[in-house]
Formats: structure tokens, sequence, C-alpha cells
């Protein structure tokens, strides 16, 4: 058994009790994981009585699961109105430049991965970007890069 | 003796360097051979003052801000920890005239007290309301609720104790209380402050609901997006039962993933039933079945929280705030393009250009705020002639805005009003979940419309003209099919952002 089918197993193990347990087990997996590995869904759904279609479904309903490892830091960018308001398009077009990559996208060295987020609740404070579970607020450019730099160590 | 000294834990002050600033005066306070007892607190709201760090001194406290982790030496230097001068000094948080004048019935305690500190909560008037409810029958508190003119806070504004009523008189084996903090609109934070600023607030009216209804088990749905709140809820959660306030009521708290449909109510119990956030068919309403088929009170965090309130000082009380069929308070977020941004609450009636200049004062970048969009990103876009509309929730509903949330996103003017429509579409293409079709088909044909428009106004020596009008038709046409014929508010109400934007700031559809 590898690394990950042991984390599946213990998530499943741990909260199949849970009422509506699907959820809970796909954040257990992706938190330790940084992603819902595939061959976990059938895995998940024969614990759960539900079938893969509908395990899988859920996995790319919801924006949060991601279906492939990110890089090892994943850096979150608001494209909100309110972040908008303040020049958050500017600040996704420099994010996109510097990084090299586009949403979704993660840069060759396998640090950063780079995803919109629509509202981080800073809106007051913007543009927000988090890194990792770690908010941001007032980032300019110059900024964003200094706080990537510091995630890539 | 220790000085005690606040800073703040609230994340929107993280996000601005709390943390290293809480280092930093616990490592000066070492070199400078000063016992200090740092607490950290919520948020008051001021947020172009964050980090905000107070000082308890016999006088009371008092605030310096915004202290970047530079500034903690000259405060030491300037014996800050007796209250003394400095250029960062602000005198008395309660005296700020930005929070001087609020009517803070929910937000009391937020940036007073220590959040995760059950005796903190009890000295500022915590479980009051609990231990009144425990003494009264459910009809009692539900009338109490009633009584009050208490609305949802989420947005939708639905009365709460008409609600309970229905829950309390459904017979079932098994009740649910559900509080929905899946607080996803663009230029809300209230939930989130509330959560990180005064958890036992939210579990306490949670509480009450329970008991009022006969419900024995609740969850609290936060969204991915905020992993501090989710942290201190838990936290608090834990601390609350071990000290004894949730013997009969079991409290667990849910992740979401990431999906903004999942703040509508419906979505949400499907979500926290584990599957995909598709909006349910109503009738049935969740009064009557709702989580797992059983009937659940499901309210918004700023809700649940007004509960202690009404049921410690009285429901006439709380009426006593507001105007019309708007009764009590509402925390209102002031965000965007905004000078003085934050949390203010006050009683319904307030106009925007109170909020936007008295509170606000302008724009950040100085220029003339153009446009202001009110109740998140399913909101009417109000040009300047609809600032002195007061905030209650039938003045705005008759001019086609909607209080929603309580979030208000300024722009100066140098904002696209044709982009932030195409915007408005864009983002209920991503967000839509797919159930039915003038939202699913509608919004992605919105942005492609809008876009046609656009290019027509960009375009050097353009499309002929009655193309742009062929597509300006188009879009009002397909705006009234998605409000009469969506499932949701998701898509029966992205027009009003992108009608209002055509129908105040049209020259921006027709000149670039």
């Amino acid at each position: 058994m590898n690394e990950s089918q042991v984390v599946v197993n213990q998530a499943i193990a741990d909260l199949q009790r849970e009422e509506g347990a699907l959820l809970p087990i796909l954040h257990e997996v992706q938190d330790r994981l940084g992603y819902v590995p595939k061959d976990s869904v059938p895995v998940i759904a024969k614990a759960l009585s539900l079938s893969r279609a509908e395990v899988h479904g859920v996995v790319t309903f919801y924006h949060h699961f991601r279906q492939q490892p990110a890089g090892r830091r994943v850096v979150q960018v608001c494209r909100a109105e309110a972040c908008q308001a303040v020049g958050a398009d500017a600040l996704v077009e420099h994010a996109k430049q510097s990084l090299g990559v586009d949403f979704h996208g993660t840069t060759e060295d396998g640090a950063v991965t780079l995803e919109a987020v629509f509202c981080l609740g800073n809106c007051a404070c913007g543009p927000s970007i988090m890194i990792g579970d770690d908010l941001h607020g007032r980032v300019t450019p110059e900024r964003f890069d200094a706080l990537v730099k510091a995630a890539r160590k | 003796m220790s000085v005690t000294v606040f800073v703040p834990r609230d994340s929107s002050a993280i996000s601005l360097g709390a943390d290293t600033v809480a280092r930093e005066i616990a490592s000066q306070a070492i070199r400078n051979g000063c016992a200090v007892r740092l607490v950290r607190n919520g948020s008051r709201g001021l947020a172009w003052l964050e980090p905000m760090v107070e000082v308890q001194t016999p006088e009371g406290r008092i605030a310096y801000g915004p202290v970047t982790p530079a500034d903690v030496a000259s405060l030491f230097d300037a014996e800050f920890l007796h209250g003394a001068p400095h250029r960062l000094r602000l005198g008395k948080p309660e005296d700020h005239p930005y929070l001087a004048k609020q009517e803070r019935l929910t937000f009391a305690r937020v940036g007073v007290i220590d959040p995760l500190s059950i005796d903190d909560y009890r000295a500022y008037g915590g479980f009051v309301g609990l231990e009144k409810a425990i003494h009264r029958g459910g009809a009692e508190i539900v009338k109490a609720v009633t009584d009050s003119g208490l609305r949802g806070r989420g947005g939708a504004a639905f009365p709460a104790g008409i609600k309970w009523n229905t829950v309390l008189n459904t017979p079932a084996d098994l009740k649910y209380i559900v509080c929905n903090a899946d607080e996803g609109d663009s230029g809300t934070f209230s939930d989130r402050m509330l959560m990180e600023g005064d958890p036992f607030m939210l579990i306490e009216g949670m509480a009450i609901a329970a008991h009022a209804v006969g419900a024995r088990k609740g969850y609290i749905y936060v969204r991915s997006e905020y992993p501090y709140a989710e942290a201190t809820l838990r936290e608090a959660i834990r601390i609350a039962t071990a000290a004894g306030f949730l013997d009969h009521f079991e409290l667990g708290v849910r992740r979401g993933a990431g999906a903004y449909i999942c703040g509508e109510e419906t979505a949400l119990l499907e979500s926290l039933e584990g599957k995909r956030g598709i909006v349910r068919f109503k009738p049935p309403v969740p009064a009557i079945v709702g989580l797992f088929g059983k009937p659940t009170v499901v309210n918004n965090v700023i809700t649940f929280a007004a509960i202690p309130t009404i049921l410690a000082e009285g429901a006439e009380y709380y009426k006593n705030y507001g105007m019309g069929r708007s009764r009590g308070t509402l925390p209102f977020q002031l965000a965007g393009n905004i000078k003085h941004g934050g949390l203010v609450e006050k009683a319904f009636g307030v106009t925007l250009r109170e909020l936007l200049y008295d509170y606000g004062g302008g724009s950040r970048s100085g220029r003339p705020i153009r446009a202001v969009q009110v109740g998140g990103p399913l909101g009417a876009y109000l040009p300047e002639s609809q600032f002195d509309t007061p905030l209650d929730y039938e003045s705005f509903a008759a001019i086609g805005a909607m209080v929603g949330h309580g979030g208000i996103v300024a722009f100066d003017d140098t904002v696209d009003m044709a982009k932030m429509a195409r915007y408005a579409m864009e983002f209920c293409a991503i967000e839509s979940c797919g159930k039915c079709t003038p939202c699913r088909i509608g919004s992605t044909r919105g942005v492609e419309v809008i876009d046609k428009i656009i290019a027509g106004r960009d375009a050097e020596g353009g499309p002929q003209v009655n193309d742009r009008e062929k597509n300006l038709a188009l879009l009002r046409d397909l705006n009234e099919t998605m409000l009469a014929g969506s499932l949701c508010a998701m898509g029966g109400m992205t027009p009003f952002p992108v009608m209002s934007a055509l129908k105040h700031f049209e020259k921006d559809f027709t000149h670039a």
C-alpha cells in the first residue's frame, strides 16, 4: 500500500460515520496529499455506498478540489469586484507575467500554482491574495513578487 | 504588574502584518524589561488603521495604528504602555469618530474581548440571552424573534421568526440548525469578522434557536476561503462544549469547497449532505424538508448573532432601531475603492452618502466615486444620483437594487462599467450550478453579447450602428429571460448589475 492509499483509507476510517461524509473526506485527503488522486475515487465511493460517478461529480463540481497535484505553494489572487476597484486586474496580469503561467498553471520549477479566487473577505484592504492559508492585503506588484519569492523558499 | 496589549487576530489585520507586530511587541517587551500580557482580540473594523494595537491603561484603552513592525521600537521608546503620545496614537477607540456614532448591537464585543475567552464573553454580557431562553418555551422565544422584526441578514431578508415558527410547528424526530457562513459576496466580511472576533455569540444564537424549535444538531457551513474563521470556530465550540453550554445541542463545523452557489440555502444543504451544490426546487421549504429531509432552520451568521441581544434585551429594544419594515441594525461593510474601509454597524435608514463620505471619507484614490455596488455580485450598480437612498430593504427594492448582506463596493471614475457588466455575467457563468437553463446558458451568452457590444465600441469605424442596437436589444431580452426564468437568485439577479450598468452608465457601452 502506498502513502496516498494509507491517507485515503485513514480519512475514510476517521470520517465515514459523519453525516454527509463525502466533503469532509475529500477535504482531509486534499489537505494531506494536496489533491484528490484519481484512484481514490472508487475507494471512497465504495466506502460510502456511492457510485464512482457521484464522487467524481462532487470532486469536479467544487473549485477547491483538484485532481492533479499543485505546485508546492498555491497562490490565489482575488478577482472579485472590491479588489477590481483597487487594481486587481493589473495585479492578475502582473502575476501571470511574473510567474509565466496562466490561472491553474504551475511554474516550471513546480514551486507555485496560480489560481483565481472570488473574494477572500478582505474587501477593505484589496487587492488581496492568499498563499497557502496566509492572507495578504493591499498587494502591489512589488509586494506580490516579494511574497512569492519568500514563499518559494 | 503586567500591562495588557491588544493586537488583533482578525485575518484582515493579519493580512497587513498583525502577527509580525505581535511577535515584535513580545520581543521588545523582553528587551525593555516590561511585563506585557498580549491579547489577540478581534478587529474593531477600522480597516485602514490595522494593525491597530491597543494598550490597557488606568484611563481606559488607548489605540495606536496602523502599526508596522518597524514602529514597535519607537512605541516602546515613547512609553506607549502608559498611553503616551506618539505619531500613531489614536486615543480611545470608542471616541474615534468612526466608532462613536455606530450602533453596535451585534458587534459590541468584537475587537474588545479575547474571542476565545469564555470569561471575557460572560463579563461582557454573554450567555444572558441563552440563560433567559432556557426558562422559556419555544413558542415564546419564536414570538420574541418575530416581534423584534429581525429579517434574514444573509441577503434575502426573510423574517426569521416566521421561518423558526415553521420549524417549531413541523413535527419530526430530528431537527437541524444550520448556519450559512458561506459569505461569498464580494465586499462583505461581517460574517468573517464576527466568527473571528466573537464566535461565542454565533454559538449562543444557534443554541437559542435549537432550544426554541427543538433541534438537537447543528452545523456551521464555513467557506474554504476562511481558514482562520474555521479554526477559531472549532476552538470556540470545543471551549463552549467543555464549559457545558452545548449539553443538549451537538454543533459541528463543515468546510465549503469554493462554490459561490453554496451560499444559496438549498445548495448549501445539498453540499452539507455530501453532494454537488445544486439548487433545490422550493417548495418544500427547508423549514419543512431541509437537511437530510428534516425540518431545518437555515440562517446567516449575522442573523444568529442578533438573537442573543433580542433575548437578553427584549424584542422591543431591537425593534426600536431601524425604519419601516427593516428593524434593528446591519453591519455595513465599506469596501473597494474607499479611503476608510471597514465595518459600520448602524440602524437601517442611514444613507449610502453618509456611509461613503462621513464614514468612508470618499475614494481611496482621491478621485470622484462614480459607481457603487451594494449587496454583492448580484446587486445593482448605483450612480451618484441614488446615493441619498436610505439603506432599508424596501427603499432599495423600489429602485431595483438590494441591500443584501450589506456589502458596499465603491468604484472611482476610472471604472469601465461595460467591463463590470461583462464581469457580472462571467461570474454567473463560472459559478452557476447548472440546474436551470437561463442561468447556465444565459450567462455565457451574456458574456458573448457584451463582448460584441464592447468590440463595436472599441473598433475603429466600428460595425453598423443597427448591429449595436440589435445587440443591446438582445442583451435586454436575455436579462428579462434570466430574471423571470431562473430557479434562484444566481441567474435571477445577475441581470441587476448588468441592467443598472446599462441604465445609468450607458455611455460606457457606446464609447471606449
